[in-house]
């Protein structure tokens, strides 16, 4: 199975676009895929689990794999809310360049981390991806909705929604070209309605909104419901990304019940070197990869040059001859198609 | 009016403290029917007045009340003197980004005659106002009628001296210098030099120095900026001058890190002085130590011997001559170490704790959440965690020392971890010059704390 993600990397004010496409590691998949794991941050995802502990005889042994392994898991997790909170869909004001700083320290050391494990080695490999694993960001997952902060800790555990999204690069550039990720949600393209999702799920930056007012709002209402619906897990028809809908409530109740002890655990962190035992296994989850549709220097470049596409080419390159994402054109992705020619129109003032 | 004053109460301080006086003010903006929240509060240097910034680009003075045969009883107390905007909201054209008018901070100036002067920053300009006293106007204008109106010059047939007469005193505040354009980055801190001529402005990654008077120009004297953004892993969080020493300031970083810099050595301070830095303890090192060794305040004492820094847990007093380790710790809130997780997801891992010295420098305060706010004395190694609550501010109201329950069984009175409101969050604290008396910004509503010997 392969999931799709659709990014769309816009330039301000140059208000150029490049819309880029390629697939979702099944990491990030399998990553979240463990349902023994009591998922304080990835609610309502499955997981498949890494066999450390099928294989071991010996009790100790298959204690300190499952350890390491739930470790790697919880660092992993923390790695995916970090690169989620580096994006945020709702800025009008600049980002605060300090927490900025601070959560891009933070993803550079799990990385370094799981470099040294080989975790990352073994990513970044399948990735295609030049220069050394240290790299920033070569993936991150993204959440189209921002955080609000609830009034207790206990209410924010509950509150999780960890779809694996898409991909962004982040970059403190701070030239007058501005560039700016736009996200998108994951869409699988077995699905029918993979057009509708990249465009109505097209999480615009608030800056945008300077321009793009009355049309942004609709598209932002409408991305909201969904990460509202998504966020909410199972039972949802308008979410097409869920497969194993009943499965999630049962992770949402484990997610509830464990979640204290995940912060507590969490809270006590200590780095570990070298413990990793689950090398195998993400070999196994890589096997079937195709890399060739993952070329991020395409995007880098892409981003470097800026290249003068016109708003409608937005639409173009959601057609079907931008590779094979075999995007059906449904009614509904003809309509919210509809919907991106209008923000498309406010913006070019035509 | 944005302040609506809403009680002034006597409360029974159940602690060393004894008897105190507890004010609150909500801040509150009619026009638009919604209130603000406060962003800095700031003593002026003799205590009489009290500037508050807020989120809406709003400066509010309050001024003590003097001691009076009329009303003896309000003696001590603050009431609103001026309020003015200070900063709007603007629009960074190039970036297409909105620049926010909220006052992140602002400084008094020495007072030199009978006006007042102080400088309020948002994140890119920094302002000088004038605030200044008119209880007099001039009356009996040749040129002009008492209704402002002009007259006809040919009409006039004899000359007088206009006389002054008095009026109902009117605070004027008068923006008299505008230092704008000087930062690419977000204004996080101001300082006023001790030669009451210069000031420096501290942004993420550079710091300025000002001549009040001059406005088209500063000097830049720290640049941390890499020649390649993406190599970026420190920034500056706070900067301050050094009380008596015109030529020293610091400044702390997000790895939790204070530089001491001497202007005397080099144009561009870059290279400092002196590093302060505590060695980590290997044993607590987590992913998040970094960001909780990250520094938000930096405030030297009174006496300009020692330096206090805030970080996400705890308050540490630096003596300027030993640069390899605090002689002081103080645990502010230890009890959320081991929800450091939680507090990372929900961004208040992130908040920036003020914190203050009192006149003498033998206490300092700092704010925490659930609207705690914390005292410690430096010589009795005593603290005290009070609340800065609506219920402490009702008449017959005694305030209670609070405390956290970190585990096993809550007693009476303790508050669990859990049910602690991380909403409310006490930023922001003032501590007078020179006497008892504390100024804490509880979102929005202003509490001010004094002893009440009777």
């Amino acid at each position: 199975m392969h999931l799709v993600v659709v990014v769309a990397v816009m330039c301000f004010p140059c208000s150029s676009c490049v819309f880029v496409t390629f697939r979702l590691l099944p990491l990030w998949l399998a990553g979240h895929r463990d349902r023994s794991r009591p998922a304080m941050f990835s609610k309502g995802t499955k997981r498949k689990f890494s066999d450390g502990e099928d294989e071991m005889p010996d009790d100790g042994l298959a204690g300190a794999k499952v350890a390491s392994s739930a470790y790697s898991l919880q660092r992993q997790s923390l790695l995916d809310m970090s690169l989620i909170k580096l994006q945020l869909c709702h800025m009008l004001v600049e980002p605060n360049l300090c927490r900025s700083v601070l959560i891009a320290n933070t993803v550079r050391q799990i990385q370094e981390e799981m470099t040294h494990d080989g975790s990352w080695q073994v990513v970044s490999d399948s990735l295609g991806v030049e220069g050394s694993p240290s790299e920033r960001l070569v993936a991150t997952e993204v959440l189209c909705r921002s955080p609000s902060p609830s009034s207790t800790l206990s209410e924010q555990e509950l509150e999780r929604d960890t779809e694996p999204r898409l991909y962004s690069l982040v970059s403190y550039d701070d030239s007058s070209c501005r560039e700016e990720e736009v996200v998108a949600e994951v869409i699988e393209d077995d699905n029918e309605a993979l057009c509708s999702e990249a465009a109505s799920n097209v999480c615009l930056s608030g800056t945008m909104s300077h321009c793009w007012e009355p049309g942004e709002l609709r598209v932002q209402q409408n991305n909201d419901d969904i990460c509202e619906d998504s966020r909410l897990g199972s039972g949802d028809e308008d979410v097409d990304v869920e497969e194993e809908d009943e499965d999630e409530e049962e992770e949402q109740e484990m997610s509830q019940k464990e979640s204290k002890t995940m912060g507590q655990v969490f809270g006590t962190f200590e780095i570990k070197n070298g413990s990793s035992g689950s090398e195998s296994a993400l070999e196994e989850l890589f096997s079937d990869v195709d890399a060739s549709y993952y070329d991020l220097d395409t995007m880098l470049t892409g981003m470097q040059s800026t290249p003068k596409i016109g708003p409608y080419d937005l639409l173009d390159n959601l057609g079907p001859s931008h590779g094979p994402t075999s995007i059906g054109s449904t009614a509904n992705c003809r309509s919210d198609l509809n919907e991106l020619d209008h923000i498309m129109e406010i913006i070019v003032g035509s | 009016d944005p302040f609506e004053k809403v009680d002034v109460v006597m409360v029974m301080c159940k602690s060393h403290l004894g008897n105190v006086q507890a004010t609150r003010y909500v801040l509150w903006c009619r026009d638009a029917g919604f209130t603000d929240i406060i962003s800095t509060v700031e003593f002026n240097y003799s205590g009489d007045l009290l500037a508050t910034g807020d989120k809406g680009g709003r400066v509010v003075i309050f001024q003590r009340e003097q001691e009076s045969k009329n009303r003896p009883l309000s003696r001590g107390e603050y009431n609103v003197y001026s309020t003015f905007q200070s900063h709007e909201p603007e629009f960074d054209y190039l970036k297409s980004l909105e620049i926010e008018e909220k006052i992140n901070k602002i400084r008094w100036l020495p007072q030199q005659n009978a006006a007042h002067f102080l400088l309020s920053t948002n994140d890119k300009t920094i302002k000088l106002w004038k605030i200044s006293e008119r209880d007099k106007r001039a009356e009996g204008y040749n040129l002009k009628d008492e209704d402002g109106r002009l007259r006809d010059p040919f009409r006039i047939t004899s000359l007088r001296v206009p006389v002054l007469m008095p009026m109902d005193l009117m605070v004027e505040a008068s923006p008299r210098r505008i230092f704008a354009n000087a930062h690419t980055y977000h204004i996080n801190s101001i300082s006023v030099n001790s030669d009451h001529e210069t000031y420096l402005s501290a942004d993420d990654l550079r710091i300025n120095l000002w001549h009040l008077e001059i406005t088209d120009r500063s000097f830049n004297i720290v640049d941390i900026k890499p020649a390649n953004m993406e190599e970026l892993t420190e920034v500056i969080t706070a900067a301050e001058c050094h009380p008596h020493q015109c030529n020293v300031f610091v400044y702390s970083s997000s790895k939790g890190t204070i530089r001491l810099c001497d202007m005397r050595a080099a144009a561009l301070c870059d290279r400092h002085s002196k590093f302060f830095e505590e060695p980590e303890d290997p044993s607590s090192r987590s992913f998040f130590s970094e960001i909780i060794s990250s520094i938000s305040d930096v405030k030297f004492s009174h006496s300009g011997r020692y330096m206090m820094t805030r970080d996400y847990l705890s308050v540490k007093v630096w003596d300027l001559n030993m640069e390899n380790r605090p002689v002081e710790t103080y645990q502010v809130h230890e009890y959320l170490r081991s929800k450091l997780c939680s507090l990372y997801e929900n961004d208040c891992i992130f908040d920036k704790f003020e914190c203050c010295w009192n006149g003498s420098d033998s206490a300092i305060m700092t704010g925490s959440y659930n609207n705690f706010f914390r005292m410690f004395d430096r010589n009795t190694r005593r603290d005290i965690t009070l609340e800065a609550s609506r219920e402490n501010s009702k008449p017959r109201a005694i305030l209670k020392p609070r405390k956290v329950c970190t585990g096993g069984k809550r007693k009476k009175d303790e508050i669990s971890v859990d049910s602690l409101d991380f909403n409310k969050k006490i930023l922001h604290t003032a501590w007078h010059p020179k006497e008892n008396v504390i100024a804490v910004a509880a979102t929005n509503n202003l509490y001010i704390f004094q002893d009440k010997i009777n």
